[in-house]
This record gives C-alpha cells, structure tokens and sequence, in this order.
C-alpha cells in the first residue's frame, strides 16, 4: 500500500495516486490489519464506485465530487461526500450512513434496504425508486417518478417533487415540504398522524435539517388499489 | 364442436365437420380463434399462464448431423473419452466456474418455486459438476447449501439483493430480459406471496408482486458497463458477471454486453420458460433460440471474442441433440429451466410420496382446469405435483432428494447424449462440434440456422437466394 497512515486510527487516500480498485479492496480487506477507522478520500475528481461494498463501522470522507454508485451496497460505513455525486449513489445500501453535501444525480438510494442517505442539495429523477427500507431525506427537491415502486422505508422531500412522486407504491411513505407536481399511480396524499410526525422529526434531526419543522410536510403513501390485479387496471399494469 | 366454458375447443368434434354440415372453415377466423375472442370477451381480462412459447417455430429438431463417414473419422463411440468439460468467464473474473458439463441450470426463482425444488435443483446439479441460479426473489439458505455453483441474478425487482448473498455467489448474473417475455417485468399473483416470500421480497403477504421491467439504478449500456464495474469493485474482481437478454435485436444486445464488461453473455430464445406473464407476450414477442444463437456468434465473431466471452444459450433446450445443436452453433454451453421441471415431475399423472409411492394427481389438475401434459397453471401456485407453489402440503409432493436424484438422471442422459454426438463427429471435445456438421431440413431453419439444406449447398440468404 503505497498510502500513508497518518495516525493509528485515520488514512488519507489519494485516488490521483492510486485508482478506486485498490482503495475498495482496502476498504474491505485492510482497514482491519491497519486498525483505521477513518479514512479520507483526496481528488475523487467524479470517479466511480468510491467505496463499495463496505462492510464495516469506518468513516470515510470522500474530499470532493463523486461519480456513480458512491457508497453503493453499503454496510454500516459512514461516508461522506464533500461535494455532489453522480447516478445511483448508495444503491442497495443495507445500512450505515452516506451524506452527500452537494447534489446527485438519478437513482440515489435505489433499491436500499436499510441506513439512511441524505442529499444536503437536490436530487434529479427517480431519487428513492424501489426502495426496501432505506430512508432518504433530501435537503432540496426531487425529480419525476421519484420513489416510484418504492417498498418500504421513508422519503423526506424538503423542497417540491417533480412528475408522477410515488408510481406503483407499495408501503413506502414519502413526506414532501413543498409543492408536488404530480403524484403517480396509485400514490395519494393523506394527513398526516402523530406517529408521521414523530418519525418525520426523527428522520430531520438525524440529517441534520434544524430549519424544518414537521408540521410543514405532507404524507403520501400508497391508495392500495394496485395490490391485486383486475381488469380494472388495464394500464396500471 | 362446441367450446367449453372457459373457452378451450372441443375437437372430439371437429371432424369432417365441413362435410357434415356445409361451409368452410375460415382460416383467420378458425374455431380457435373464434372461442379465444368470446374467452376475452366474457372475461375482460387476458390471460397469464407460464411455460413458454407452444406455437411451432424453427428449432433444433429441424436441424441434424453429418456424423463421421469415409471423410471424417469418429471416436469409439462407448470407449474413447470426449471431454465436456466447460469454463465459463474467464476474460475477468479471478474464480471462473469450472463445470464438467456444458448443461446448467436457469436462473427459476424461491416463490415461483418451493424451497423443496430449488433445494434438489442445487443437490442434482451438484451431483453432476454444474451449477444454479437463483432467480427473482433472491437467494435461500437451502439452495446456498445444496449447490456446489450458484449463480446469482441481479434483477430490475432486486427483491431479496443483498451484498452478502453476492460476496458468496460463485457468479452473478445482470438479468436485461427473458425470453419468455423480452423487455417486461414478472408478477408473482399474491397467492403465491407466503410470508416468507414476503418476507425476502420486503412486501406484505398475500399482495400481487411486480417485478420492474427496468433496472431502478442504470438504464442505457453505457450505464451497465458502470454497474458491471460496481458489482466487479463489490467482489473484488472474484467471480464472472453473466449478462443475461431475452432473444429479439440479439446481435446489438450481445455486442452491447460485451461491450459492458460481460465475461458471460446469456441468450434466451422466444421458447423460454416463465412462471407468469401474459399469454400474448410468451407467444408473440422474440425470436426462436435456433435464430438466436445464430446472431449471438456472429456478434461475438464479429468482436473477435470467441473463447474470450463465454455465450449461453437458452429456451426449449430438452435433450442432449438440442444441447449438441446449440455447441455447433457458437454456444459454450446451455441452461435449462422447463425441462428441468419436467423431470422433476413438473405435467406428471403423479407425484412420488416420500420419493418412492405414486399418487395420482388427476383430482388437483381438474381443479385448476386441465390435465397431465397441458398444464401451465404456474401463476395458481397449486401445483397439483408440488413444483411451482409455495402451500405447505402441496410442497411436499416434492421430496428434495428424490427430485436431486432425477434431476442428476436427466442430465447425465443429456452429458452422454453430447457426447455421443460428438464423438460421432469425429469430436474429442464436445466444444470442438461446429456449424460445418449440422444440416437444416427445412428452408426456414437453413436460413435461421445458416446451414445448409440437407441434400443440398444452399445456404438461403447466404448462397444465392
């Protein structure tokens, strides 16, 4: 390893140095043997697959813009990215937590199921689709058919939702501050109850957002009628 | 003739009918047809069924063999080893899969089928050096345990995908489409929604499942090329990444996924199997695996890649002739889901108590309105030989080491039928068979096949017209 430990505990990574192959591997196979629980990632310059797969309690502080699949199948990590980030940033994230200070692009939190994403700026289209049990709160708005076939888990839009917000939704809840385009199929807007109210707070306060208050959001969630298939729903389906 | 309720036509009386009583039988609008459109119309729904395509298209029986003569030499045909040993993704991974056989098994998920299966589909491929696959809904202990090589899906649902399934997968498999219904997503009908499906599909129990038709985190190849590269980072670069299509543009798709980073490319023809879809879909969408293997070498001869991207194909492989067929026609080797099922007892009379005692099934099939041989009732999950369900008692019409056993039967036979061909041949290697060997015996399957008409130099659309 050509990196240099700068202490027991922290490492600084330079990806100009050496590529995100050897910076993986090294997350899943070397952190341990080293005994470094931080690890910060110099001149990502917008690479791909920063720290995937991990598996393990380590910070890592991505000093810069990342590419796609950023904390992508994340284990119990924290990651945080000092900038924006490309598609798909922590898809399939299991738990842990990925922070990207800036905005992203398509697909964050794809198909998560579990841990917690927070995007501090927006996020473009389909932000939350088929999520499984991952939360997302965004600090900014959200792009068209945003959470769409979404499972399980919270969506906290702090700014508006585009196009078509929760098409196909299946137990997944999305709250939105601001405006909402257009809901998709099957997703409505219902009131919001005392138990949203606490798990809404909950979820702010753990990304941070002080400025929000719970009582500005709205819920929408699944209206059900998809769950079976009829003929009534010919183009649903 | 009369049509039943649901719309099936009697043909006990079809019979010289035109003879009888006057008139002739419209070709476009044949008593088929005719019971098919007032079906639709008494039920304002279409109809979801699995199995695969069952109308007639050029396949590999059209095809056959020019075995050794007085211009080619054969092997001893009971003595002289052929090997059938096959190697597949090579061209990245560190751990490619070594099989003894060119024959796997498709990718058939836990929900469609029971535990029980897809426990002895794991032991029988195992017991003959082959691998599995897991399918929509993710991976069970069972199958992990039972199966010496597991390939892995990655699917637009991803129901189930999780990082520690994939770091024990020997490969895993990015599933573009099936050929059973190219460019569309799967439904599993909420009865066969247990809690445990549920449960690994992280939906409540007893709802309707669909499975996206596109992946939630990549669309275009460019973007697959980066996926592929993420699953590469995630395993550390260990095992081979299959890319699977469902047989339409097959010569774009292959070069695309070749493109992406594919070690593995799968092809799956328009008589590919499904536990559900729309009956309009299986049978009107795709083209025929003979055509599709076709393409998918020209790809790959025209990337320069042979050797280097292992091509399997599947849909309506059923003997060890469609196996040896498919070789000579650019396949590395084949996987097979239906036939599988088959002799697992999948449209049997019967099913075996505790592997030994014939029961007779008739009763469930009348219930589901059908008979031994027709049945495609997958969707129903009540299966009446204990297959494709997920009810408690129906799944143990299936005892897992009974179906292991006949599972390692079926694909010895078809290993040895190969072999048998091959050597014929004059082959020492079951991947050494080649295009050169096979004839067509019809125009449609000469074309689609790029081989000659038996009896004959013409190639159509090749040499001359």
């Amino acid at each position: 390893m050509e990196q240099e430990v700068r202490s027991r505990k922290a490492l600084e990574w330079d990806l100009s140095k050496s590529p995100v192959r050897e910076l993986n591997n090294y997350l899943h196979h070397g952190l341990a043997q080293d005994g470094v629980e931080e690890v910060r990632v110099l001149n990502p310059d917008g690479a791909h697959h920063i720290a995937v797969g991990l598996d393990t309690p380590v910070k890592v502080e991505v000093m810069g813009n990342a590419g796609y699949y950023v904390g992508g199948m994340n284990k119990q990590a924290e990651i945080t990215v000092h900038g924006s980030a490309g598609w798909s940033v922590a898809e399939n994230i299991m738990s842990g937590v990925v922070r990207i200070e800036g905005y992203v692009s398509e697909c964050a939190g794809a198909s998560g199921h579990g841990g917690l994403l927070v995007i501090e700026k927006d996020a473009s289209s389909r932000c939350g689709i088929s999520m499984k049990g991952n939360d997302i709160v965004v600090g900014g708005d959200v792009g068209h058919f945003s959470a769409f076939m979404a499972q399980k888990g919270y969506l906290v839009v702090c700014g508006d939702a585009g196009d078509g917000l929760g098409d196909s939704l299946y137990e997944a809840v999305i709250y939105v501050r601001g405006e909402i385009k257009s809901l998709g199929a099957d997703a409505q807007e219902e009131p919001m109850t005392d138990e949203d109210y606490v798990v809404l707070a909950g979820l702010l306060e753990c990304a941070g957002f002080d400025d929000y208050r719970p009582e500005e959001f709205k819920r929408v969630a699944s209206a059900r009628k998809l769950y079976h298939w009829n003929s009534e729903h010919d183009q649903e389906y | 003739m009369t049509d039943k309720p649901d719309g099936e036509v009697d043909h006990a009386l079809q019979e010289n009918d035109a003879v009888t009583h006057g008139g002739q039988e419209s070709f476009l609008y044949n008593r088929d047809v005719q019971a098919w459109v007032r079906k639709a119309a008494n039920r304002g729904i279409y109809d979801i069924r699995g199995m695969g395509a069952k109308r007639k298209v050029p396949h590999f029986d059209d095809l056959v063999f020019l075995t050794a003569s007085a211009s080619r030499y054969p092997l001893e045909g009971y003595r002289e080893r052929c090997e059938t040993r096959t190697v597949l993704g090579s061209r990245n991974a560190k751990r490619p899969l070594e099989l003894d056989t060119p024959i796997t098994i498709a990718g058939m998920s836990f929900g469609s089928l029971s535990a029980n299966v897809k426990e002895a589909l794991g032991r029988g491929a195992s017991a003959v050096g082959t691998s599995t696959t897991t399918g929509d809904g993710g991976m069970t202990d069972e199958e992990r345990r039972s199966s010496k090589m597991l390939v892995y899906q990655c699917l637009p649902s991803r129901y189930g995908f999780n990082p520690d399934d994939l770091r024990r997968a020997d490969a895993v498999e990015v599933v573009i489409g099936q050929g059973a219904k190219p460019g569309g997503g799967g439904m599993l009908l909420g009865q066969k929604i247990s809690e445990r499906v549920a449960s690994m599909r992280t939906l409540p129990a007893g709802i309707d499942q669909r499975s996206a038709s596109r992946h939630p985190d990549w669309t275009g190849p460019d973007d697959l090329t980066i996926k592929i590269e993420e699953l590469r980072e995630i395993t550390d670069w260990e095992i081979p990444i299959y890319v699977k299509i469902g047989a339409t543009r097959v010569e774009n798709d292959v070069k695309l996924a070749v493109k992406a980073g594919a070690d593995v490319v799968v092809v799956d023809g328009m008589q590919g199997g499904t536990a559900a879809t729309q009956d309009v879909y299986i049978e009107h969408a795709g083209i025929p695996t003979l055509a599709a293997v076709v393409q998918a070498n020209a790809a790959l001869e025209e990337l320069d890649v042979k050797g280097e991207v292992q091509l399997v194909v599947s849909g309506g492989i059923r003997t060890g002739a469609d196996v040896a067929k498919a070789i000579a026609l650019g396949a590395d080797a084949v996987s097979i889901g239906q036939a599988v099922l088959l002799a697992l007892g999948c449209n049997d009379h019967v099913w075996y108590k505790d592997g030994k005692t014939p029961v007779s099934a008739a009763e469930d099939y009348e219930k589901l309105g059908t008979r031994p041989g027709l049945c495609h009732h997958m969707q129903t999950g009540r299966c009446p030989v204990g297959i494709t369900t997920q009810d408690p008692e129906l799944e143990k019409r299936v005892d897992p080491e009974w179906g292991a056993k006949r599972l390692r039967n079926y694909l010895q036979v078809l290993n040895m039928e190969v072999a048998t061909l091959a050597r014929a041949c004059g082959k020492s290697d079951v991947h050494h068979l080649e295009r050169e060997d096979l004839v067509a015996l019809t125009i449609e399957s000469a074309a689609m096949a790029k081989v000659p008409l038996a009896g004959t130099d013409w190639i159509p659309g090749v040499t001359g017209f």
